[in-house]
């Protein structure tokens, strides 16, 4: 998608979410729910002061961070199960056993191990973030055409040629696809993890104003914090567009 | 130059071809029929050294062929480009495996590309090409690292009639330019009477040669028009349709 043409989606989405928001606004009286007017004038507020963006900067740090470290931890190891045929009998029991567990029941268990700081947040995210790449990546890898790997190996390719000429590049759209697709999961996790034991980010800032009754300033809160998942979504999408060029070609014939 | 001694090569317990033997000198072409699904394409990875064998050997020069090597080349079904290279990429790859420096080996792929009829589309990916062109690049990148020997799977089984034709000219005059010998799998028996200076005619699975066929007219870009290639196409088709 061209930029131009993000742009008009993500306005007509908006304008959709808008007239349909402002339809239950008024619906329910505008007490609970705000107009959307009234809460986008109040995020206008709120991004005019330190504070809004000290939290939006914890959050972005928060996730970026995670996604990040998870990146890095899950897409070598979902190379390596899904063509190391060794390794993936050894870990795949593993993945797979623990894959369906919800891993955010085990944030009280992060707290207790890695503190109330940044770091237990940013390792649960990056956990749950970090296996639907890892997954991902493998069972892309696992599906490569071995017609690539007979065309590199034909032409006298080493092992090492194999990784960079055909593994690697064949794994990227797939773990950027499960990155991408990861970042609203992100967000949400990210949302939960600050919703207490913290008194910084997007999500501390919701909880914390939706008990003060403080409407406005929650969806400010809610608004930050969908701006920077789609940003985020942007960000990765445009990343995969940059790594994986020869993905988004029509063919010609 | 090339020689195969009594290949013979199974998959999960059953055999596909079997007691192989022929010979390849320097600057023949040889063409290998026989009915679909019969190993002629277990037979080209055995002599590419992709797949050894369980029995026998195949040489090239004298010395055994124990892996894939930078002197033989093979064009495999559906071309086998990377989709994730550019066209210029893919034609040099070989010479980068080979540790070819980045100038040179992009100098070397663009003149090969040239000499196959592709010009201008080196940061193309695979998948701006037509079939045709696609196959051009992948022939390209066969010839480019100057291999001893070429081996081409059903190279041009996906194309459509006008660009089979153009391409199987091309190959010939490509082989006509420099006398590489190749070794060519082919469905296609008017393609084996084209492209091949003898014809192999296999068995069904398991595979082995039953008859060998000279082809005199060999050469001859209008081969397909000779009363020649008439009634060699009659003899390939009776020999081909015992073995069904």
């Amino acid at each position: 998608m061209r930029p131009a043409s993000a742009v008009l989606r993500y306005g007509l989405v908006i304008l959709v979410v808008g007239v349909l928001w402002k339809l239950t606004a008024v619906a329910l009286g505008g007490v609970i729910l705000p107009d959307p007017e009234d809460a986008l004038a109040a995020l206008g507020r709120a991004m005019l002061t330190q504070i809004f963006w000290e939290h939006f900067g914890v959050s972005l740090y928060r996730s970026v961070t995670a996604m990040g470290l998870a990146w890095i931890t899950a897409f070598p190891l979902g190379l390596i199960m899904g063509s190391v045929k060794r390794v993936d009998d050894i870990l795949a029991p593993f993945v797979f056993l623990t894959y369906p567990v919800p891993k955010i029941v085990l944030l009280p268990v992060f707290l207790l191990l890695l503190g109330l700081g940044d770091t237990s947040k940013i390792a649960m995210i990056a956990l749950i973030l970090g296996y639907q790449i890892l997954v991902t990546t493998r069972d892309g890898v696992r599906s490569i055409h071995p017609k690539y790997f007979d065309s590199v190996r034909s032409l006298g390719g080493s092992n090492m040629d194999v990784l960079r000429e055909v593994l690697l590049p064949a794994a990227l759209p797939h773990g950027f696809t499960a990155l991408r697709l990861g970042t609203g999961v992100s967000v949400a996790v990210l949302f939960f993890v600050e919703s207490f034991a913290t008194t910084r980010g997007l999500g501390y800032m919701i909880m914390d104003a939706w008990g003060a009754m403080d409407y406005l300033t929650m969806f400010s809160g809610i608004l930050g914090m969908s701006i920077m998942g789609a940003a985020l979504y942007e960000v990765a999408n445009v990343l995969e567009r940059k790594a994986c060029r020869w993905m988004f070609l029509r063919a010609k014939d | 130059m090339l020689t195969a001694e009594n290949l013979a090569k199974s998959y999960d317990g059953k055999t596909v071809i079997q007691d192989v033997s022929f010979s390849l000198g320097q600057g023949e072409t040889l063409a290998v029929v026989g009915p679909s699904g019969c190993g002629k394409t277990t037979l080209l990875y055995l002599l590419s050294g992709l797949a050894a064998p369980d029995a026998g050997r195949a040489l090239l020069g004298g010395e055994p062929i124990t892996g894939p090597a930078s002197d033989i080349s093979i064009i495999l079904q559906d071309y086998g480009l990377l989709p994730w290279r550019t066209v210029i990429d893919n034609v040099a790859l070989g010479l980068k495996i080979q540790g070819v420096g980045r100038r040179e080996r992009l100098e070397r792929a663009r003149a090969q590309l040239a000499e196959v009829g592709i010009t201008g589309r080196d940061d193309d990916y695979p998948a701006n090409l037509s079939g045709g062109e696609q196959q051009r690049v992948a022939i390209a990148r066969a010839f480019v690292s100057r291999p001893r020997l070429t081996l081409l799977d059903e190279p041009f089984s996906s194309l459509d009639a006008l660009t089979r034709e153009r391409l199987q000219l091309a190959l010939l005059e490509a082989w006509q330019a420099r006398r590489v010998p190749y070794v060519l799998v082919t469905h296609s028996l008017e393609e084996a009477v084209m492209l091949g200076q003898r014809i192999m005619v296999m068995s069904a699975r398991p595979a082995r040669p039953v008859a060998v066929f000279d082809n005199p007219g060999f050469g001859d870009a209008r081969i397909r028009d000779t009363e020649a290639c008439f009634a060699l196409l009659k003899e390939l088709r009776h020999t081909v349709e015992a073995q069904w």
